[in-house]
């Protein structure tokens, strides 16, 4: 097992500096001066010289490279060219608010998802499962800024039970924080739930159409028991997948529900970012994102060796 | 004593009906086989038992053990009847155990789940049991996984977990029919060892008379879900009372009537062949071994020579097969086909192709579902310089070669019995006139009288063409029924080369020695009679 995780290590260390070397190439070479481009087409070139001294794009491309990576690894991201503050402190306070309601969707996107698919497949053909899959059909179907503003308009306006938008700061206290996250956590996990119980749901159908669980039946065990001690654990592997998949996209793509609640997440600093054409922020954001993606790609292989030991030698 | 009595039982699978009133009777302690061919019922009849059948099942009749109607009991009632008063285990015991439980967790499962012990009492059950079945602490401790285990060692603890409550009755459905042979003598020993031990009764499933012959005291024949033949073995068998079994009975160990083909001509010849494997470092760093699956083999076949290949799963066999086709490369040594050299991947020519054609073993997963027989069989008329003029004809003569008609070119795969497939693909081989057919374990999937008339054309497709073949199986009563000499491979070695009969009536190796013990046969003397009966007649 050590093995496996220190040769899964090794390739997620290759695959942040292949990623690296990729975004430096895009944001910094490829469109051409990123200085001219920020500055627009009216700038005088003393004012685009002055902006290309700042941004540290006067040396040769090696010298640029290892300069922002080893800011990068020191904390320093940069300043923002828009902001005119600190880029690791501008992610670091969109984090507070991006990460908590990342984990706090797929938590619930988790709960409701993984009882809905192993009832569903428990129960395959009959009543049970034709009312998860119609579920899942509307949860799918249905775009979730539409659920977002139909949250807000029954728990916030109607009820009270919820703010309907903002956030308070984490100097407010947890409580505050999690009333703010509900909606749009609830708003970002419905579609992910859907698409999630549906994967549980047809994995442990194949699960449960395997040998292992005729032999189980055979020990005497009721169909419920060969459920749960033998087909689930054999049909999380897929599932992982998917929640891996969803939690880089939850990070930064729940910008529209963070628009409708009106949260300063990373979604709308990344937008904003593109729109004032800040590549310093945008740079810093998207090699965080992709990091995120890796760094979760590793945690999803180290789940699936430890729950399949078939997976833990294949180093 | 009776232990378990069977009165018309019937079985319909959404209402098409499977088995049609069945009566038997098996004694306590007593081995009862159940033989017949894929589709009679024999599995729906252990199912039925168990109530495990698949969705939309549905029994009648009555199996009275211990004073209750299994076909009548609740499922809770059955729960804790399955496992503590009978056991089961299945034929394929690569996928029979749960992949991410370890083996001892496995075994003492039985005992927790029916509440007979604590988890650490279960735990020492499961020692015991997994040594009486062969897998001894040393090198079997509890916290295996299957996956480290091979097949026969599977089944061995699918055996401890079947007997784990010392049930009055273990029904094995074809418990070794996916094993090597020496492995399957070993299996069958051990499960009459535990027959005779646990006083349990075994009802023995499975399409080969030579191995129920061997172990089973009663025996009755299954035909399309119904008995129709039912007895002491011995008796059962030398009278052979009924039609069916006769005719089982006859394909079991037929052998073709064949003419010599064989010339001094040497066709395929392999010199040194040698191909090894990377294995994955078991430490980062570690040093790379290697697994060397063929070592140094060299043969030659001569033109309208039937030349078998025996060994074990894991031999070589394949992989040497894989070589001489040209799909996989070799690391060293030579392989001419008519004198040319047969290199893998792009090198190797279009027409060296035409010259050698296979069949492989699944006659199901060998066809692409979607294409009419008329495009399968003549997907390999592209290796030809010049595509023939009238392609539809001469996939009709090779079908009308193999015993269909050049109807069925219209077809789908998915129309075709197991045996018809079989000789789909046989047509497909042959359509180019090759010189020389690689059969894979080619009529390993078939049942004995499907099997039987697949070696009957085989044999009359050899004298007509003077073919070549190269025949690749585990069935030592196969390739001694279609084959002139015969090479025994073992751990990527040739270990005995020679006339086929020769070879397996003295065999010289050790290893040849092994597998010809190994090898279920029919009593000779059981099928005297036979001469005499048709003397009477």
């Amino acid at each position: 097992m050590l093995s496996f995780v220190l040769s899964r290590l090794g390739s997620l260390a290759l695959s942040l500096v292949v990623a690296s070397l990729v975004i430096f190439a895009v944001v910094q070479i490829i469109p051409g001066d990123p200085a001219t481009f920020m500055m627009g087409l009216n700038a005088t070139p003393a004012s685009v010289e002055t902006l290309r001294k700042a941004l540290g794009l006067t040396g040769s491309l090696p010298v640029r490279y290892l300069h922002w990576v080893g800011g990068m690894l020191s904390g320093d991201l940069g300043t923002s060219y828009t902001y005119r503050v600190p880029v690791a402190g501008l992610v670091l306070q969109r984090l507070q608010v991006s990460l908590p309601l990342t984990l706090f969707a797929l938590f619930l996107s988790l709960a409701l998802a993984l009882p809905a698919g192993i009832l569903a497949a428990a129960r395959r053909g009959r009543g049970a499962d034709l009312t998860v899959m119609g579920f899942t059909q509307l949860g799918i179907a249905v775009p979730n800024f539409w659920f977002a503003m139909l949250l807000a308009l029954l728990f916030a306006l109607k009820l009270h039970w919820l703010p309907a938008g903002g956030f308070p700061g984490w100097k407010a206290g947890v409580l505050p924080v999690l009333r703010s996250l509900t909606l749009p956590a609830i708003a970002l996990a419905l579609p992910q739930a859907a698409i999630l119980a549906r994967v549980m749901r047809s994995s442990l159908i194949d699960t449960l159409g395997q040998d292992f669980i005729r032999t189980a039946r055979a020990k005497g065990l009721s169909s419920g028991q060969a459920v749960r001690r033998h087909a689930v654990r054999n049909a999380l592997i897929p599932v992982l997948t998917i929640l891996g998949l969803q939690f880089s996209f939850l990070l930064a793509g729940g910008i529209i529900i963070e628009n409708v609640f009106y949260l300063p997440g990373l979604g709308r600093l990344i937008f904003q970012g593109i729109t004032q054409r800040d590549l310093i922020v945008v740079q810093s954001v998207v090699m965080l994102l992709v990091a995120a993606v890796i760094v979760v790609n590793f945690v999803v292989e180290i789940a699936y060796a430890l729950i399949d030991p078939r997976l833990r030698r294949q180093a | 004593m009776t232990l378990l009595s069977v009165r018309d039982l019937q079985l319909s699978i959404h209402r098409a009906p499977i088995l049609h009133g069945l009566d038997f009777d098996i004694r306590a302690g007593e081995v009862f086989g159940l033989v017949g061919e894929s589709g009679s019922g024999k599995s729906m009849t252990a199912l039925a038992l168990m109530q495990l059948l698949p969705y939309g099942g549905t029994s009648t009749g009555r199996a009275a053990m211990g004073g209750e109607n299994l076909l009548a009991l609740s499922e809770r009632r059955m729960c804790a009847l399955r496992g503590r008063e009978i056991g089961m285990i299945f034929q394929e015991p690569m996928t029979a155990l749960n992949p991410v439980k370890t083996i001892g967790d496995q075994v003492a499962e039985t005992l927790m789940i029916h509440g007979a012990a604590s988890r650490r009492a279960a735990l020492e059950v499961a020692r015991e049991r997994l040594d009486r079945v062969g897998l001894f602490e040393e090198r079997f401790p509890l916290d295996r996984f299957p996956h480290e285990l091979s097949g026969g060692q599977r089944q061995r603890v699918c055996i401890a977990m079947a007997v784990a409550l010392r049930p009055k009755l273990l029904i094995a459905d074809e418990p070794t029919t996916a094993l090597d042979v020496t492995t399957q003598a070993q299996i069958l020993d051990l499960l009459k060892g535990l027959v005779e031990e646990e006083d349990m009764a075994l009802m023995l499933i499975t399409h080969d008379l030579a191995v129920v012959a061997g172990m089973a005291d009663h025996v009755a024949v299954m035909q399309a879900g119904r008995i129709v033949e039912a007895g002491p073995t011995e008796a059962l068998f030398r009278t052979r009372a009924h039609d069916y079994t006769r005719r089982l009975f006859a394909a079991s160990d037929h052998a073709p009537a064949r003419q010599v083909t064989r010339t001094e001509k040497p066709l395929l010849e392999v010199a040194g062949a040698e191909r090894a494997y990377t294995l994955p470092r078991t430490r980062p760093f570690g040093p790379q071994s290697h697994f060397r699956a063929v070592k140094g083999v060299s043969f030659t076949l001569h033109e309208g020579e039937s030349l078998g290949l025996v060994g074990e799963s894991g031999c070589g066999k394949s992989t040497l097969a894989r070589a001489i086709l040209g799909l996989d490369v070799l690391q060293g040594g030579t392989i001419r086909l008519g004198g040319e050299a047969v290199r893998a991947g792009h090198h190797m020519h279009r027409t060296m192709r035409a010259k050698m054609q296979a069949v492989f073993q699944d006659p199901y997963g060998s066809f692409n579902p979607r294409w009419t027989v008329a495009r399968l069989v003549a997907e390999p008329l592209h290796l030809l310089h010049e595509p023939p003029a009238d392609p539809a004809a001469r996939v009709a003569s090779a079908l009308e070669e193999v015993g269909l008609v050049p109807a069925d070119a219209r077809k789908y795969i998915h129309e075709f019995s197991g045996g018809q497939r079989q000789r789909i693909a046989i047509a497909r081989a042959l359509i180019l006139r090759p010189r020389l057919i690689v059969l894979d374990e080619a009529v390993s999937a078939l049942d004995v009288r499907v099997r039987a008339q697949v070696l009957d054309l085989l044999a009359e497709l050899q004298s007509r063409h003077g073919l070549a073949y190269l025949f690749i199986s585990h069935d030592l009563a196969v390739v001694r029924a279609i084959t002139d000499r015969v090479l025994v491979m073992q751990a990527g070695e040739i270990v005995e080369e020679g006339e086929t009969g020769r070879v397996f009536d003295a065999p010289a190796h050790a290893y040849t020695k092994t597998l010809v013990a190994a090898s279920p046969r029919l009593p000779p003397d059981w099928r005297e009679d036979d001469a005499a009966r048709q003397t009477v007649v």
